[in-house]
This record gives C-alpha cells, sequence and structure tokens, in this order.
C-alpha cells in the first residue's frame, strides 16, 4: 500500500480486490455508499481499465465488472480526501465485510 | 376484409406445457411500449421518467423494509441503482432528442442490458435480470402496463420475452388461456409449474412475437411449439373445433380420476400429486389422488422477499394435511439455489449454481433457516400422515445430519409441551452419486426428482435451450439409474416413487413402468391422463 500525491492535491492508493466474485452487486452498493458519505470527489480505476469512473455511481461501479485479482486504484481529491482512501482501501481489505463468502 | 388478406406468420419455438389455444394475443408489459410516441415536451416527459423512477423506489423501499437483513441488501442494489443519475443520463439524452419517456427509458436500460448479458463472468451475467427486473418495473408504472396480466382479456395467449417465475404466479391463469415466449426453455421452472397447471406454454419462439399485436387472434399449439398468427375466419374455426376436440377427449380421461390407478394387468400404481401453491388444492378433490407426493416449500412462499417464521409455516403444512385426511404428505424441506434463487439465502455469484450451495447443502449450512422449517414440520406432525423429504442428498452423512437435526426438532418441540409424531425420513434421489449407491442411504423412502437427475446424468443444463435434445429423459444411463433405485426399493421394501415432470407425459410415464417404478407425483392438470395411460399399461411379463 503506498501513498503517492500525483498533483497538487488528488491523492491515490491501491488495493488487491480479493473477494471471491469481485465488484459484485453488494459489494459495490456498500463502495458507492461509503464514497457518497464523504465530500471528496473520489475515482476508482481497475488495472486492466484505461480510464478512471465515478466510485459514487453505483452504475458506473459495475460497469467495470472487476474481478477477484484485479489491483482497484482509488483517487480522492478534497478536503477529507485521506479519509476517504482509508475508508475505500479498508473496505477493499475487509472483503467488504461480506461474511457470506 | 382485410383480415384474410392478412399475412400468415408462423413462430416455430418449443413445447414446455402440451396444449392447443386460440385466442387474443396479449403482450406482457416489456414490448408493448416499443411504438409509444410522446404525449408531452420532452420537460414533460422527463418529469414523468422521474417521477416513475421515484415511484418504482418507493415500491423498493417498502419490499425491503420488510424483507429482512440480506434480503433487503438485495433490494438495496435495485434502489441503489434507481438513485444514480449515470442510470437515467442515457435515458434524458434520448428523451431529449424526441423520444417518448417509456422509450427512451427503455433503450438506456436494454443497452445496459445487453452489456451485462455480453459479459464472460456468469455473475455480472446475471445482472441483467436485476436491471430487466428495473426497466419492467418502470415501465409499467410509465405505460400502465401491468408486470403480469393487467388489461388481459379472458383466454388470452400471453406473449413475452422471459418470464420469473415470480412474475409468473402474479398472473392469474384462470383467465388467460396460454403462454409464449420468445427465449425460455421447457425445463426452466416457468415450464414447470405451466405443466403442474395444465397451461399450455411454448418457448424459444424467437424476436418474431415483436410482429405479434395485443387483441389479435392466434393460434398456441403449444404441442408442436408453434405459434400462428394471422389466419383466416375458416382456419381458426378449423383451430377452435380442434380445441373442442381435445377437451373431450380430456374429459373423458377424467372419469379415471375418482379411481385408485391400476395397470390394464391390474397392478396398482400409486398417483400423488405435487403442490407448489396450496391455494390450489381447493380445486383438487383429495379422493382423486393418494396423497400429496411432493410439496415444494420453495414456492410456497413465492409472493414475498423473505422466509415466513415457524408460526406461519406451520400453518401452511396444517392446511395440507387436513386436506389429505389422512393420506400421506410430503414435504420437502426448502430447495432453494440452483435456478431457484432466495434474496439474501442463497449465493451470490456462484460460479455454477447447480452445483453449488443448493438443497439440503444450503440449509445444512444455514441452520438458522433449516431449523426454523423443521420445527415448524415437527410442530405439525401428529396432525396425520407427515413425511419428511431432503433434496440435493449427495453424501449419506448429509442425510444423517437432517436426519439428527429434525429429531432435535420433534424433541424440542416436544419438550415445550407439543404433542409430536414420527414423520418418515427420505430423501430426492436426483444426484448420480446418490443413485449410483442408493444402497448406503438410510432412508425411510425415495423420491426421484428426474428433472435434475437427467440434468446431471447428461451435464446437459434443464434451463439450455440450446442442449435439450440431450436433456433426455430417455437417455439409457437415466433410465438404468431409475431401474436400480426401483429394485432396491423392491428388495427393502422402502417406497421408491418419482416426482420429477417424466411422471407427467405419457412416453417417459410408460418408460417408468417399464423401470419398475409403481408409484408417481405430478400436478393435478396430469393426473387424469396419467391415469389413463397407467389403465393402458401391460405389465411386462
Amino acid at each position: 500500500m503506498s501513498v503517492q500525491p500525483t498533483d497538487q492535491e488528488a491523492i491515490e492508493r491501491s488495493v488487491l480486490l480479493t473477494h471471491k466474485v469481485g465488484l459484485h452487486a453488494r459489494p459495490s452498493v456498500k463502495l458507492t455508499k461509503l464514497a457518497k458519505q464523504y465530500d471528496a470527489v473520489i475515482a476508482i480505476k481497475p488495472d486492466d481499465r484505461e480510464d478512471w469512473t465515478d466510485a459514487k455511481s453505483i452504475v458506473k461501479v459495475m460497469a467495470l465488472k472487476a474481478k477477484q485479482g484485479v489491483t482497484l486504484h482509488f483517487k480522492a481529491e478534497g478536503s477529507d480526501a485521506e479519509s476517504a482512501l482509508d475508508a475505500m482501501v479498508g473496505l477493499v481489505e475487509r472483503n467488504f465485510d461480506d461474511g457470506g463468502d | 376484409m382485410a383480415e384474410t388478406e392478412r399475412q400468415i406468420l408462423r413462430l416455430e419455438g418449443k413445447r414446455a406445457s402440451g396444449g392447443l389455444v386460440v385466442g387474443p394475443a396479449h403482450l406482457l408489459g416489456d414490448i408493448i411500449v416499443r411504438d409509444q410516441t410522446p404525449a408531452g415536451t420532452s420537460d414533460d416527459e422527463i418529469s414523468k421518467l422521474r417521477s416513475a423512477i421515484a415511484t418504482a423506489s418507493e415500491a423498493l423501499e417498502t419490499l425491503a423494509g420488510t424483507s429482512g437483513d440480506m434480503g433487503g441488501e438485495i433490494l438495496g442494489f435495485q434502489i441503489a441503482l434507481l438513485e444514480d443519475d449515470a442510470l437515467i443520463e442515457p435515458a434524458v439524452a434520448e428523451i431529449e432528442a424526441g423520444a417518448s419517456a417509456a422509450k427512451g427509458w427503455r433503450d438506456a436500460l436494454d443497452e445496459q442490458i445487453a452489456d451485462y448479458d455480453a459479459s464472460d463472468d456468469d455473475y455480472f451475467r446475471a445482472r441483467a435480470e436485476d436491471l430487466t427486473d428495473l426497466r419492467d418495473r418502470v415501465l409499467s408504472i410509465l405505460t400502465g402496463a401491468d408486470f403480469g396480466d393487467g388489461g388481459m382479456p379472458d383466454g388470452a395467449v400471453l406473449i413475452g420475452r422471459e418470464l420469473t417465475p415470480s412474475r409468473f404466479l402474479a398472473v392469474d391463469w384462470h383467465r388467460a388461456g396460454g403462454l409464449a415466449l420468445a427465449g425460455g426453455s421447457p425445463s426452466s421452472h416457468v415450464a414447470m409449474l405451466a405443466r403442474a397447471r395444465g397451461l399450455a406454454m411454448a418457448v424459444g419462439l424467437g424476436d418474431g412475437i415483436s410482429a405479434l399485436h395485443s387483441g389479435e387472434p392466434v393460434v398456441l399449439d403449444a404441442d408442436a411449439g408453434r405459434v400462428i398468427s394471422g389466419l383466416g375466419q375458416d382456419a381458426l374455426e378449423q383451430a377452435r373445433r380442434d380445441v373442442a376436440a381435445r377437451a373431450r377427449q380430456a374429459e373423458d380421461a377424467k372419469r379415471l380420476l375418482p379411481l385408485p390407478a391400476t395397470t390394464r394387468s391390474g397392478q396398482r400404481v400409486i398417483t400423488t400429486v405435487n403442490v407448489d401453491d396450496p391455494a390450489s388444492l381447493s380445486e383438487v378433490p383429495v379422493g382423486h389422488s393418494d396423497g400429496i407426493g411432493l410439496t415444494r416449500t420453495e414456492f410456497l412462499f413465492h409472493d414475498r422477499a423473505d422466509l415466513p417464521d415457524e408460526e406461519e409455516q406451520a400453518a401452511v403444512y396444517r392446511r395440507l394435511l387436513d386436506w389429505a385426511d389422512g393420506r400421506p404428505v410430503t414435504i420437502r424441506t426448502l430447495d432453494a439455489g440452483g435456478d431457484k434463487p432466495i434474496p439474501g439465502l442463497t449465493l451470490d455469484g456462484e460460479g455454477n449454481p447447480f452445483l453449488g450451495l443448493r438443497g439440503l447443502r444450503l440449509s445444512l449450512a444455514r441452520s438458522d433457516v433449516f431449523e426454523v422449517q423443521l420445527r415448524a414440520l415437527a410442530r405439525v406432525s401428529v396432525h396425520g400422515n407427515l413425511k419428511i423429504m431432503f433434496p440435493m442428498v449427495t453424501a449419506p452423512w448429509e442425510l444423517d445430519r437432517a436426519r439428527e437435526l429434525m429429531e432435535a426438532a420433534l424433541a424440542a418441540v416436544s419438550k415445550e409441551g407439543v404433542t409430536v409424531g414420527e414423520p418418515a425420513i427420505g430423501m430426492m434421489v436426483e444426484v448420480p452419486a446418490a443413485a449410483i449407491e442408493i444402497e448406503r442411504f438410510d432412508a425411510d423412502f425415495f423420491s426421484i426428482g428426474s428433472n435434475d437427475l437427467i440434468q446431471y446424468v447428461t451435464a446437459s443444463s434443464r434451463d439450455s435451450a440450446e442442449v435439450s435434445d440431450l436433456y433426455d429423459p430417455l437417455n439409457p444411463a437415466v433410465l438404468r439409474l431409475i431401474t436400480r433405485i426401483a429394485d432396491h426399493g423392491l428388495k427393502t421394501g422402502k417406497e421408491v416413487s418419482v416426482c420429477g415432470d417424466m411422471a407427467a407425459e405419457a412416453t417417459t410415464l410408460k418408460a417408468l413402468l417399464d423401470c419398475g417404478v409403481r408409484s408417481v407425483s405430478m400436478g393435478y392438470a396430469a393426473l387424469a391422463q396419467a391415469k389413463a395411460t397407467i389403465a393402458d399399461y401391460v405389465t411386462e411379463p
């Protein structure tokens, strides 16, 4: 896990997606709901994609169809960017608190 | 007359449930909005869409509120989608370019559905269903079209692309004549439900169904898996005469209903009925059957997003026992999973759900849910001839474990002061590992689930139209296993019955009798014909 400021304000972190079926419905709901709790602009990008995606949009996050084993990159910009990224990465690391798997 | 000049359209598909129907076509919600032109300005249409989405959201919120934790979470996904502007933006853009609210919404969602459909990952592909549900929920609000049978004329042939079991069950099939689907499969659960009701149903008719119009007379020849429209008066009259002739034939067979089924050589065959909806029993005279051979408890509670509590379950089971009036009532514990997901209970995203956590496997993994059902069964166990059956048993220890849990439930309920009986404990035989080594299973009775057995023996999905030729009930390997199980029953004196679709069709029923099966269970609608088939059957020397 590394914290690398990419420009003036945006910070970025990445985490390995270990959830068995990837970024599917329940994880996506949790991730976008959590993202919406922060003022920061938060973007997500799996390794296998070129473009950043709005991490607050369930439709867009699901459309990434991110599977187990890809690395997820998060980028945040705004006053609470630091804690937003902690939360995002934490959620993925805790396997989305998904006891079912 | 314009009618005779109309072009005759023949759509060829597959038989899912036999029958012949002439009636007005009635297109199900998802396709009738195709040509709608906007009624107002694009701003009007956009606010119409937004308010329809808000209404749909509210309906989902209400549903989620009564669905328990995990069920609510699944619906939460649909709600989150509806709250996301990214879902609505493409629709808004199309409406601004002149489309109606319904068309804009439909096109936008169809594009996303196609995107999920094209995924190489089963899980993501399955999400197309959530989007389809959302699409239709909002469309039905926009157009006033019902999810199910709204505005349907009597005797209508319902036409649609696909139909989920829950939507199927929402339709008043007493009024409808038949069902014709562009997609679907003869071995889907909707097809099973149709057969149980004796409802004519054809599947796999293809995109040609979009050329049909609500209200135009069509002939559904479900035996041939065909729908014909554009026929002239003479041809329609002829078809109606054929329908009447078949009805007379079926009436004839009905005379056998009150009699016990015996072969021509006088051998008794136990004929019981399958029950998926206790309400349907009000139309089944108890004297027509030898009891209930299969109760699919997963369908008893189809109209709710959560499982009912012990009290409610016990009430339903009690009703079945009261109806049977001392005859055996076989209740199968929850058989969720496979193609019967239950929100909040079955696993999301299994790569191959038919080989995954389903049936008894799921019940043993979710003992909290299982225990509620076993306690409900224990509570009614003294009120009749209750037989409890576990689905998808693969290894003997699973059956032993389930039996222990059942005995524990009986003991616990008894300790609370409720008198309990001694229900027989049986198992479904549908996994080849169980069928081949049937001697190793300590069950009081066996019931062959032919649909799953065929699927597992032929490695051909019951839901796939592409391999439906290989999904063959008469495959010698299938028949050999059934013979083996029937022999085991004969040797041990334990009952062996068949409760799958093989019991309901004349050809396969004869094959079962050839295998030595002398107990069959089927939907009531198939019982008269089955008794006629049995009465004709000469027991082989």
